[in-house]
């Protein structure tokens, strides 16, 4: 065997999706699509459900400009798939979610706190969106970023316009 | 017997194996092959396997504690997970055997069968194989005659997080210092980690690590670690080189997201092996598994995977009861 690697990540600006062979089956199960594809054909920071399972979710946002705050009732976490993403976190002076709430939900403006700090990220990095913080997205050029949240209200499915069928 | 009885045969004149006994399940093993042996409608049966296919399976069933739902060893014999109990069967998901009643199951305490499991791991693994590696990375010693141990391969513990690795008290972050060295297939990959600017006070809760610079260092192949928990919701990445040594069948909906390169997973009905489909991924793609199938996955090139999995207790019984539906979503 060869002793020489080549590892492919996909970006925004080079990726090739699979393929579904279906032999006895419906492709629609499957729900096959791809993040790079979903975020080239999204607004930024759209929150665009690629995989469900009973309420929890993962998302794909495209991450361009500056987001609005958002904040949860519960840990989230985001892998950045493609670009350069910086996240500032602020920790909540009161409570911007109720606890029962879930999913993400956007604030109005910069939310009342105090600035925890913030942490850049590039290809393949994971940061932790705590529970009880703020958070915001920065995004010099267009990158993909892989959330791992619950649906809530800002969650958008439309598996007919990003699945194989 | 207590729970934990391993029952074994002394060692063989002729092979150095010993062999095993789980409930009227005989399991032994030679130079190339291990034979399962059970009785059904007055019938002796056998089925045999490779040996190092044979291990390589027994492997993941025994770092996954079982995972949910069945480990397909192959066609014929294999675990289903009770959680608590565990199901080993041979012929029940194999069409011909079943028809003619000649498949046979038995359930067992979860820690029994893990002991022998392991007991067979211990004795039937020689120095130098490594059944959680790539073929181009272990040896061929599974062949012949029993001839030592590899007790570090096979005693390695599956990295589970609680909520993020590298958080207090956490699990450990992979680094050359705690014997994780970058696999030679991710040479490439970049380990430069996030640039964490923490205001004083916060040093603490503001955490980040490369997800990719971690799995270029995991040291098994097809054997998820756990990377972030939300309730329920666990991200499993893990690493794929060569075959998956097993046939998951799923007790529940869980999701792919292809990191990296390319893996072929080949779907098949959970009950009667017949070919569904074939998902062929490459990176960035996601895709569900569902409820109602069983897969295995080729990598050509070791790659990286994100397993999504929704581990609350009820799924597997909803499911079943037709309750939920086997797929994630209609459109």
């Amino acid at each position: 065997m060869t002793t020489e690697f080549q590892t492919v990540f996909g970006s925004l600006q080079d990726y090739a999706k699979g393929e579904l062979e279906i032999i006895n089956d419906n492709p629609k199960h499957y729900a096959f699509s791809n993040v790079f594809d979903v975020a080239s054909r999204c607004a930024a920071y759209e929150k665009v459900v690629v995989a469900i399972n009973l309420g929890y979710v993962l998302e794909t946002l495209r991450a361009e400009g500056t987001s609005p705050w958002f904040a949860a009732a519960h840990d989230e976490f985001a892998i950045v798939m493609d670009g350069e993403v910086e996240v500032e976190l602020l920790k909540l002076a009161a409570p911007a979610v109720p606890a029962t709430k879930k999913g993400t939900v956007q604030l109005d403006g910069t939310p009342a706190g105090r600035r925890m700090g913030y942490v850049k990220c590039k290809r393949g990095h994971q940061v932790l969106l705590p529970q009880g913080a703020a958070y915001r997205f920065k995004a010099a050029r267009p990158g993909v970023i892989l959330l791992q949240t619950i649906e809530g209200e800002l969650s958008k499915q439309k598996w007919r316009e990003i699945c194989y069928t | 017997m207590s729970a934990l009885d391993v029952v074994a045969s002394p060692a063989s004149n002729e092979t150095g194996y010993r062999s095993f006994q789980l409930g009227s399940f005989s399991f032994s093993r030679d130079e190339y092959f291990v034979r399962v042996g059970w009785q059904a409608n007055g019938q002796q049966l056998s089925h045999k396997m490779s040996a190092d296919a044979f291990l390589r399976a027994v492997m993941r069933d025994v770092a996954w504690g079982f995972f949910y739902g069945w480990v397909n060893f192959d066609s014929m014999i294999g675990t289903r997970n009770l959680y608590g109990k565990v199901e080993f069967y041979a012929g029940t998901y194999n069409p011909a055997y079943q028809e003619r009643g000649l498949d046979h199951k038995e359930t067992f305490d979860s820690r029994q069968i893990m002991a022998t499991f392991k007991a067979m791991l211990d004795d039937w693994t020689n120095e130098g194989f490594d059944p959680f590696a790539a073929p181009d990375e272990t040896s061929k010693s599974w062949l012949g005659k029993k001839r030592g141990h590899n007790r570090g391969a096979i005693e390695r513990e599956r990295q589970a997080c609680k909520r993020m690795p590298g958080l207090p008290g956490d699990a450990e972050l992979r680094t050359d210092e705690n014997g994780y060295p970058v696999n030679r297939a991710f040479a490439d990959v970049p380990q430069d980690e996030p640039e964490i600017h923490a205001e004083p006070g916060f040093e603490n809760e503001l955490h980040a690590f490369s997800l990719f610079a971690y799995l270029s260092r995991s040291d098994v192949t097809w054997n998820p670690s756990v990377s972030s928990v939300l309730e329920r919701s666990l991200c499993c990445p893990t690493t794929e080189e060569y075959i998956l040594p097993i046939k998951h069948g799923n007790d529940r909906v869980e999701w792919f997201i292809q990191l990296s390169d390319e893996l072929e997973w080949q779907i098949e009905d959970k009950t009667t092996g017949a070919p569904r489909a074939k998902v062929i991924m490459k990176a960035g793609d996601v895709a569900a598994m569902p409820a109602d199938i069983r897969h295995q996955g080729f990598s050509k090139k070791r790659s990286m995977l994100l397993v999504w999995e929704n581990a609350t207790p009820e799924l597997p019984q909803l499911y079943e009861s037709g309750k939920l539906k086997p797929y994630p979503v209609e459109f």
